[in-house]
């Protein structure tokens, strides 16, 4: 055999020995246990403290309150959303203690106005709303049922208000259009006002042989854009606008 | 030329060159390989660990696969689950390191879309000028979506980054050597590199609490119901009803990263 063979040999085989002694220097000991990855990592990945005790722990002590606060309209607002974290205080109860704002600092970070929520989501003017008194003067936090009946739709529908008021139909109240129970302004999701459904009930005001008076823009309702109802065009709460 | 073919005869000018019959040299250097092979399988074999070994103690992470839903219409952008997520799991509290946050999206008549994070939502939003050109606007929850083909895991270099068994994406502090290049493979923006350790960070949908039976912090705070934690593919978990009951989307599906963040009631502007 050449003398270039057992030479290439050698050379290859102190490299195969040489990537052994490497790897099993380099390689950490749990790595490839599970896949490409030290599988130590979630050992020390789990051992993370934890900061929030989760609302059933809660429960497990405080079980009058929560069962109070299941029935009410805060039912899906857990205990550490307002007490912040309480891992600490399961711990220690009687040393560490969770802690709350009682004055208005913390209310309207949900339920401050603001055109981004959702549409009916209780919202109220933080500034105008019972200035500089603390909400749960009126509201019971764990059952936040409003203290007195609300007397104006806009109380909860203040956008709504805000646009009709720019609007002739501001002469209107809500309930000419909408049948709304009363039980609604206390619990709103309970029960939903209701709508006009076809293109008539405009027309007891707009149509052209309508009783109302003479001021009220008339329109043929046979002939104008059927088969839609009017408010597919025309908003409702501000129909003046093109 | 040599009588016989696959020879070369010793010339008189060059004695040196020895004769080399081809057979013979394949022979001999496959019969060489074939003697270290043995050598060098034991050595492979020998150095790597045996695979498919499982945790010891009773959480099996091989029976659950976690996926998050997220109800867009629900989002009251309060961002109580920013601040619940900075303590839960020690982020920084500077203003542009987030495990999750919310965009507040504003959708103008003139089809012009302005997306705004401040602070991830913690100190609220600006007030939004000419409230009247708004179309639609509304809140939009972001997070580590936990990817079930996730882009960042396959450019690690090292193997830092990886996700487990149970679905869920996770960085391996101890190993990540901060090259940043899960950073950028990222397409949503969800990984940072953290100012103290210098390694990835992410959200690990508190991987910590889930081993435990508990939701992430962020779901547990969340007051209006906006997100739901569960398990994609068992049928006793909140996250299939909203699977089935919800037209649900992912962010950026042209990129096949398999997201395991479903949205429901997405807005088509949502980047």
């Amino acid at each position: 055999m050449p003398q270039q063979v057992p030479r290439l040999a050698a050379v290859f085989a102190v490299a195969v020995v040489g990537l052994i002694v490497a790897r099993t220097l380099l390689v950490p000991e749990t790595f490839g246990d599970i896949g490409h990855y030290r599988a130590a990592a979630i050992d020390s990945i789990v051992a993370h403290p934890k900061k929030y005790a989760g609302h059933q722990e809660c429960t497990m002590c405080h079980r009058p309150i929560a069962e109070k606060r299941a029935a009410s309209n805060h039912r899906g607002v857990r205990c550490e959303v307002c007490h912040g974290p309480a891992a600490a205080h399961v711990a220690n109860p009687l040393e560490t203690k969770p802690t709350v704002s009682r004055n208005r600092g913390l209310c309207p970070l949900c339920h401050a106005y603001n055109p981004s929520r959702p549409t009916g989501f209780p919202q109220i003017d933080s500034v105008r709303h019972n200035p500089r008194m603390p909400c749960i003067d009126c509201h019971d936090p764990h059952a936040p049922e409003p203290p007195v009946t609300p007397r104006e739709c806009s109380a909860c529908h203040g956008q709504i208000a805000s646009q009709i008021a720019v609007s002739h139909h501001v002469e209107l109240s809500c309930t000419v259009c909408h049948d709304a129970p009363v039980q609604h302004k206390n619990d709103p999701r309970s029960v939903r006002p209701g709508k006009p459904t076809q293109r008539s009930f405009c027309g007891t005001c707009h149509a052209t042989d309508a009783p109302s008076p003479e001021r009220i823009p008339r329109i043929d309702l046979g002939s104008h854009n059927q088969p839609y109802v009017c408010w597919q065009c025309h908003y409702p709460h501000y129909p003046e606008a093109r | 030329m040599p009588e016989t073919p696959g020879t070369i005869e010793r010339d008189a000018e060059q004695p040196d060159r020895a004769s080399v019959d081809r057979r013979e040299f394949l022979r001999d250097v496959l019969g060489a390989c074939g003697a270290a092979a043995p050598v060098l399988w034991w050595g492979t074999i020998s150095v790597a660990p045996a695979m498919g070994q499982e945790r010891q103690d009773s959480y099996d992470p091989t029976d659950h696969l976690y996926g998050m839903g997220i109800d867009v219409r629900k989002c009251i952008g309060c961002a109580r689950c920013v601040v619940a997520c900075k303590i839960e799991n020690d982020v920084p509290d500077e203003p542009h390191f987030f495990n999750t946050w919310i965009e507040r999206y504003v959708i103008r008549r003139d089809g012009e879309v302005e997306v705004d994070s401040p602070n991830g939502g913690i100190d609220g939003f600006p007030p939004i000028e000419g409230v009247g050109s708004v179309r639609r606007t509304f809140f939009v929850p972001k997070l580590c979506n936990h990817c079930d083909n996730p882009p960042c895991v396959q450019v690690c270099p090292v193997g830092a980054t990886f996700i487990t068994q149970d679905g869920v994406v996770l960085v391996d502090d101890d190993y990540c050597i901060g090259c940043r290049y899960c950073i950028q493979a990222c397409p949503y923006g969800a990984r940072y590199i953290h100012p103290e350790k210098h390694v990835a960070a992410k959200c690990t949908f508190c991987y910590h609490r889930l081993v435990d039976g508990l939701v992430p912090a962020c779901v547990e705070v969340c007051p209006t119901g906006a997100r739901i934690f569960g398990e994609v593919e068992h049928r006793a978990t909140p996250l299939a009803r909203f699977l089935q009951f919800n037209d649900v989307q992912v962010l950026k599906p042209h990129l096949n990263t398999k997201p395991k963040a479903y949205y429901a009631n997405l807005d088509g502007e949502v980047r």
